[in-house]
């Protein structure tokens, strides 16, 4: 390869950051990097490891507050670190686009999709607004949008976010540019919009060959578009290779860590559920038949139904995993148990006794009894407030802990969650994110609960951390014997923690029932579409998933919430016209499982032998495929 | 031990490297970014607080350390026929009309004396403590009464938000000065009914902000936290909220200062606020505007303008540090 193949690249690229008292920090120390026409490289790295330090860089772009510390980094040739802004202009939205976490932040709500996809190359001159229109166009097609011919015209808010995503690479890729800066452009979506975008990326990327630096914490992700791996730490390189060298044969300690903290896919027998010994005659708490919603309707009834005949039962001890996409209503189940949100319709039971549905009607020790933990640490605690004050709240308002004795409770508190004494004196911004989020644990445990609502606790987290974090909650539960309700996106982290799972679909309980049996056939067909979207940490596995009928029928499209029927119809491969659309699906036991239930109008045998004919489409197209290699 | 193995194969797609490590060293979570940095004030800052820290030390000092009284006559003498007259004296050659003295500097009489012969220099100090007195108490008032208003609205729900805020939009909907010189024009025009009249005016802006603020912290999860603790509504607004509105209301009420600063001097200016013959810069200004038509001296008229030009200009140069500091929050909430 000669060296005019080469986009971007840093030699020994030092970036600091200027302290209080003019001091510099070194943020990146002496990084090489080369990223090829192409070629796609992933940074990888957990967050503070610079990774998106690097590659602002190749825009010539120093976040606020950070300088150049010396080095090189060349776009085509061109050091960028040298240039003014006026000089980078040319390069930037031109040969260098640069695709951002969040595309709901990216795009502005109150002007037209295609106004702002084609914006760039307009601006720049190097398209005719009517070029620019057909080359968004084209995109619209490449990127398997739907209404392609149509869809510029709406604005952000009237597409779905996966589709806002894949938006915002058509706006980054109109301007043809040499190089695509892609910044977690799936971490923040669900598992089955994400595959979804994945592919749609990787197959725009292969179309266009462009070249790309992808920056993410999810090594699952990285192994099904990255053709090189750059493993960053506190900002330097640890170890960098093609992707089937880093992914198979990591050689460093640090890749090995990462690989370690990969979720593994969800199957039955994985899990480390509780031993039984904290079980008592009652369950910890227990919703019965609750439909809750928002909004005021007619009849005392809200404008939205989200939660329908949803039945849960925590039993002293266990914890039940609650999975499914956003807008299934795991959240609004929390926000029903915790109180936050009075249901209009079935009750919630507290050891057996019936629990008030609002909050202030609630007692104050049934209030201690049910703590919720929430996702976002970062708003979760008061700014203003010392560590200390906030894990001594709860013992002062439940416990009556005062002076002496409530130091020593906080400092037994910070141990539980393996965080150093003086941290009592410490405001939450002196804390990183897994820091902050055992303070957010602490403080639900210093209540002495007998159940914990986990809304998403590690879904803000990088893997490492929120693999500890999980660490965590597993050896409080065995210590204390707390119940946890734990809700997530992520069917992996469920899977490794629950002893049972309630799988969510548009408000209604599609399945439930202890891992093992929810994880094995017989599968309802959403936890089916759930399981197989799982990211694995392998090359390939993208193409085989999207190849798969649960993905055909049902990657694309959204959750819908219906009145009548099953509302998982429009996406179910194997939904029955005129039943499934019609009549509410019944609860069908697994006659294996202990409390195993389903909610489908098919028959368990139906369910089970749809597994085996999904298992013999995947050993075919291993076969096909290892055949083909062979040959 | 330190293991040193270093890796290097090429293939297609690069080669493969890998970083000298030592095999016992964990790697531990690392920091977030670091916390932003400290408050500083810039340059612009410095004049500002500066300017500021004049003019409090001039209210505070200035009744004592001023060269001549409120009302002295410097040069009583002057009106003796005998003496020469001085720079633009009392006269018109033509009509023979008496207009006053403005004269330019005389005789210890730094910036000269006004339309009453009395001093400038000393009207002016003590002028400053009057119009930053009478603006800041009136300010406390309205911070006051529009934080307990705002905050209360934020927390106590919208049925009680509502019905606050329709009141307070209806008068928030009456000019200003309008309100003000009925008010005045009410109830006299002494110096509490101004302080008094200046704060409910101002009352109603400062219940805006302190509800939006609140509303907007009244939803973080944090306060949620403390309701699904089951904290009561007191906890919630002195240890939930107020340390966290607190910072944004502070650099506001420099802001909201200015303003009030202004609204006492055009009342004053109107003949309405504070009364002759006690010094407000405001008045200061109506009763030497003659001066400007004369021409003999402009400085009569221009001292109390710059002086209330400075003093604004001041605290608002310490307020853009401060908003700037908090992110521009503050300016997008005005």
């Amino acid at each position: 390869m000669s060296d005019d193949d080469i986009v971007f690249e840093t030699k020994d690229l030092r970036i600091h950051a200027m302290r209080d008292d003019g001091s510099e920090l070194p943020i990146v120390k002496g990084v090489d990097i080369q990223v090829k026409r192409g070629q796609v490289v992933a940074l990888i790295g957990e967050s503070g490891s610079g990774k998106t330090t690097i590659s602002l860089s190749s825009l010539g772009y120093c976040k606020p507050g950070l300088v150049w510390g010396g080095g090189e980094a060349n776009l085509l040739g061109h050091d960028v670190t040298k240039m003014d802004t006026e000089e980078l202009r040319p390069f930037r939205g031109e040969k260098v686009a640069y695709l951002a976490q969040s595309a709901a932040a990216t795009f502005n709500p109150s002007i037209r999709i295609n106004e702002q996809v084609t914006e760039a190359p307009v601006l720049h001159g190097t398209k005719t607004q009517e070029e620019a229109n057909k080359r968004a166009n084209e995109l619209y097609h490449a990127l398997e949008l739907p209404n392609p011919d149509s869809i510029g015209d709406r604005y952000p808010h009237q597409v779905s976010g996966g589709q806002l995503q894949r938006l915002m690479a058509a706006m980054a890729l109109c301007g043809d540019p040499d190089l695509l800066v892609l910044d977690e452009p799936t971490t923040a979506l669900d598992v089955t919009t994400q595959i979804e975008v994945l592919k749609a990326f990787k197959k725009v990327i292969k179309e266009e060959g462009a070249a790309a630096i992808y920056v993410t914490h999810d090594l699952a992700v990285v192994a099904q578009i990255a053709d090189y791996i750059v493993v960053l730490y506190s900002g330097e390189i640890k170890e960098k290779g093609p992707v089937d060298v880093i992914v198979n044969n990591p050689q460093h300690p640090y890749t090995q860590r990462l690989m370690a903290a990969v979720r593994p896919t969800p199957s039955a027998g994985m899990g480390d559920g509780a031993d039984g010994s904290h079980r008592r005659e009652a369950p910890a708490l227990e919703a019965r038949a609750v439909d809750a919603g928002y909004g005021k309707g007619s009849d005392g009834k809200p404008l939205v139904q989200i939660l329908r005949d949803v039945n849960v039962t925590i039993e002293r001890g266990h914890t039940v995993g609650v999975i499914g996409e956003s807008g299934c209503g795991k959240s609004t189940l929390a926000r029903v148990m915790a109180g936050l949100l009075p249901p209009f319709g079935g009750q919630i039971n507290l050891d057996g006794g019936e629990l008030p549905g609002a909050l202030t009607s609630r007692k104050r020790s049934e209030l201690q009894k049910i703590q919720f933990v929430y996702q976002m640490a970062d708003t979760a605690l008061n700014p203003r407030q010392r560590i200390g004050d906030i894990l001594g709240r709860p013992l002062e308002f439940y416990h009556n802990l005062r002076g002496e004795k409530k130091r020593e409770r906080v400092q037994q508190l910070l141990e539980l969650v393996e965080l150093p004494k003086e941290f009592a004196a410490r405001f939450p911004h002196e804390l990183s994110g897994g820091q902050k989020q055992r303070v957010n644990l602490a403080r639900s445990m210093a209540a002495e609960p007998e159940v914990m609502l986990c809304d998403e606790v590690t879904s803000a987290l990088d893997s490492i951390v929120g693999a500890n974090v999980i660490k965590l909650l597993k050896g409080l539960r065995k210590e204390t014997g707390v119940s946890f309700v734990f809700i997530s996106h992520d069917l992996s982290t469920v899977a490794s923690f629950a002893d049972e799972i309630v799988v969510l679909y548009a408000g209604r309980v599609a399945e439930k029932g202890p891992v093992d049996q929810v994880l094995a056939p017989p599968f309802h067909p959403y936890t089916r579409l759930l399981i197989s979207s799982v990211p694995e940490m392998r090359v390939g596995w993208l193409e085989e998933t999207m190849g798969s009928r649960e993905a055909l029928a049902g990657i694309s499209r959204g959750v819908t919430i219906t009145k009548v029927g099953c509302p998982f119809f429009d996406r179910c491969p194997v939904a029955i016209d005129g039943t499934c659309d019609k009549i509410d699906p019944p609860k069908r036991a697994d006659p294996h499982g202990h409390g195993h239930v389903i909610e489908c109008h098919r028959e368990i045998d139906e369910l089970m032998a749809e597994t085996a004919y999904a298992q013999a489409q995947i050993d075919a197209a291993d076969a096909a495929a290892n055949a083909g290699g062979e040959a | 031990m330190t293991d040193t193995t270093q890796t290097t194969q090429s293939s297609d797609a690069g080669e493969h490297y890998v970083a000298p490590f030592d095999a016992n060293v964990s790697f531990d979570e690392l920091q977030d970014a670091p916390p932003p940095a400290k408050f500083k004030l810039s340059i612009t800052g410095w004049v500002g607080a500066i300017v500021v820290g004049f003019w409090l030390i001039v209210a505070i000092t200035g009744p004592f350390i001023a060269p001549f009284g409120e009302n002295e006559l410097p040069f009583p003498d002057d009106y003796s026929e005998y003496q020469t007259p001085r720079l633009g004296d009392a006269t018109d050659p033509e009509t023979g009309e008496e207009r006053g003295f403005f004269a330019q500097v005389y005789n210890g009489a730094l910036m000269g004396t006004d339309a009453e012969d009395r001093d400038i220099l000393s009207r002016i100090m003590y002028g400053a403590g009057r119009t930053i007195g009478i603006s800041f108490v009136a300010t406390t008032i309205a911070y006051f009464l529009g934080v307990i208003l705002g905050i209360g609205a934020a927390v106590a729900g919208p049925r009680v938000d509502m019905i606050v805020s329709r009141i307070n939009d209806a008068f928030l909907s009456l000019p200003s000065i309008m309100l003000g010189l009925v008010m005045v024009a009410a109830f006299g025009s002494t110096i509490p009914v101004l302080i008094v009249c200046a704060g409910l005016i101002y009352t109603t802006v400062v219940y805006r902000l302190a509800r939006g603020i609140g509303m907007d912290i009244m939803v973080m999860d944090y306060v949620e936290a403390a309701k699904v603790r089951g904290e009561g509504i007191w906890w919630i607004v002195t240890k939930e909220i107020w340390p966290n509105a607190a910072m944004p209301l502070i650099s506001d009420f420099g802001l909201r200062l200015i303003y009030v600063i202004l609204f006492i001097s055009s009342l004053s200016f109107l003949g309405l606020g504070v009364q002759p013959p006690q010094a407000d810069w405001g008045n200061m200004v109506k009763e030497n505007l003659g001066a400007l038509q004369y021409g003999e001296s402009i400085i009569p008229v221009v001292a109390p303008a710059v002086a209330i030009a400075t003093l604004t200009v001041g605290i608002n140069l310490i307020v853009d540090d401060i908003s700037a500091h908090a992110g521009g929050k503050l300016s997008k909430r005005m």
